[in-house]
């Protein structure tokens, strides 16, 4: 089992032996997280009872909640992928922090317009207000400036090499800092608290209503892993290009 | 169905543009995510095609 | 050990030396500081209860910016001159080496910040009770500033227009200072005890001096590749 383990690790610091067994990955993560957030984004818009509190309102969760939680754990991988370029100088991990950030920063931004439309008509009505600076919102904000200062790094560095290993660097630090941020935002928020809004959600939901958000965040989780798939294997690609096996693939590929 | 009516559907009680904004921008960037990395997939695949076909010529 | 401990006061005396000897220089983050306070009473009014309601979170936003600013050139021109590639091959170990060039940085331009910080507070209306914890806080905070943006002065040090990039790499990784440190003083002045952000900015103060060091230098192998 050991050696198993050891062997597989070792073929993961390959990219052509990723890229020979994900040829049909894609395909199927694609076509499968897309069914099952179309399942759950229907439940949960046509079949899911109305919530007592908020109406209707509260439907923008099933792409709020998926956003946010995706957002979180694609800079979690972005900072996992970092350290073990870092430590191993793994070729597959320094093109998984390449290709991760532009599609997480997507996914941030998504939490946070769901999250204003969520909130005006919920708990901003009475109010001209569009924002509130609460924990998670403020927490939501600092992650995308996260993802922003890895993606303008990268962009700066014109060498892969050292751009791979810097905005690694930097996502390891980040990811150290996430804790630290989220404590601070949230012991700042006790001090200048807003009294009147509390975006606190309710403990217990019934099953109609968190089943379909099951659904839709592991359909999200599910399309995630399918445009890493196309992402990484392009990447493999490009960066391989000059290997004797790439050009045979791309003599099948002319032929 | 918790709902009446298709009417009564796109309304969502009056916060139907919230809802349906916020699924808009899940599409879209849901969308954005297929399309972007399938576009640079064909990209870099385009390019690889053009160097082996030189490659082949030269050693015509 | 000896050695070690040589190496890291000869590299202090000469970053100083080297930092005393264009004492224009030395200047400009302290000039930026007060002229960027001066903005604020320009652009709000110069009503003393705005302003010093807004005093602490403004005091300490530009000392970021000021800290962030003075930071591009921490290892730029050593980077400039090539005494930074030698600098990173022969130091042993080289986290020490690093400390030493926060340790000085942060002497000319984190404590004259905290030394400038109570007679600009007194500009914008800081009440005389509360200047004892802005000095605390900014002595507690300018050092983990510095101790984090080396790290990002490091990613940096190889690019042509570094500064504006380095801001914004390491601005997020600043929040939890800000927040603590302006409210600290934020809390004294509403007549609350500051102890617990000071105490948690000294915590962070050690964890950044036993953290950042090592991140720093392999920011820095890693920015000299490029």
């Amino acid at each position: 089992m050991k050696q198993r383990l050891k062997e597989l690790w070792h073929q993961l610091g390959s990219p052509r032996w990723f890229y020979q067994i994900s040829g049909r990955w894609p395909v199927w993560l694609l076509a499968l997280g897309l069914i099952l957030i179309a399942a759950g984004w229907v439940w949960g818009l046509a079949y899911a009872p109305p919530d007592y509190q908020q109406g209707n309102s509260f439907r923008i969760m099933y792409v709020h909640v998926p956003a946010s939680m995706l957002a979180q754990s694609c800079y979690i991988l972005l900072g996992v992928a970092g350290a073990v370029l870092l430590i191993w100088r793994m070729k597959l991990a320094d093109m998984v922090v390449a290709v991760a950030a532009p599609i997480g920063v997507g996914f941030v931004a998504l939490s946070l317009v769901t999250g204003v439309l969520w909130g005006k008509p919920t708990w901003l009505q009475a109010s001209d207000r569009w924002w509130v600076w609460d924990a998670r919102t403020t927490s939501m904000l600092v992650l995308l400036f996260l993802y922003f200062g890895i993606i303008a790094l990268r962009q700066a560095i014109a060498r892969p090499e050292s751009a791979g290993r810097a905005c690694a660097v930097l996502a390891v630090v980040g990811l150290i800092n996430i804790p630290i941020i989220k404590y601070s935002v949230d012991w700042w928020l006790t001090l200048h608290q807003p009294a009147s809004f509390t975006l606190t959600e309710k403990p217990a939901m019934p099953a109609e209503m968190w089943l379909p958000l099951l659904v839709s965040a592991l359909g999200f989780y599910v399309f995630f892993a399918g445009a890493m798939t196309v992402a990484l294997r392009t990447e493999i690609l490009r960066r391989e290009q000059r290997t004797q096996w790439v050009r045979d693939l791309a003599g099948v590929l002319t032929r | 169905m918790s709902f009446d009516s298709f009417q009564a559907f796109l309304e969502m009680g009056g916060h139907g543009a919230y809802v349906w904004w916020s699924y808009a921008a899940g599409l879209g960037v849901l969308g954005y995510n297929l399309f972007r990395p399938l576009r640079a997939r064909r990209r870099v695949l385009d390019a690889l095609r053009r160097s082996a076909a030189q490659i082949l010529r030269e050693e015509r | 050990m000896t050695g070690a401990l040589d190496q890291f006061g000869g590299q202090l005396r000469r970053d100083l030396l080297v930092a005393f000897r264009s004492p224009g220089e030395l200047m400009n983050p302290l000039m930026f500081y007060l002229m960027a306070v001066a903005l604020f009473p320009l652009g709000l009014g110069p009503a003393p209860d705005t302003l010093r309601e807004v005093a602490p979170g403004i005091l300490w936003s530009l000392a970021l910016l000021s800290t962030l600013l003075s930071l591009d050139g921490l290892f730029r021109r050593d980077f400039e001159d090539g005494t930074l590639e030698l600098f990173v091959l022969k130091v042993e170990p080289l986290f020490l080496g690093v400390v030493a060039k926060v340790v000085a940085h942060w002497l000319v331009t984190g404590l004259p910040l905290t030394l400038l910080a109570p007679v600009v507070g007194l500009m914008l209306f800081v009440p005389g009770d509360a200047i004892g914890v802005l000095i605390a806080s900014l002595l507690l905070g300018t050092p983990v500033l510095s101790l984090i943006g080396a790290i990002g002065a490091g990613l940096t040090v190889g690019l042509r227009r570094g500064g504006l990039l380095l801001t914004l790499i390491i601005l997020p990784l600043y929040v939890p200072v800000l927040i603590l440190g302006a409210g600290a003083i934020t809390a004294v002045m509403d007549g609350v005890e500051a102890h617990g952000q000071l105490l948690w900015l000294a915590a962070m103060l050690a964890a950044a001096l036993t953290l950042a060091p090592f991140g720093a230098a392999l920011a820095l192998r890693v920015g000299m590749e490029q």
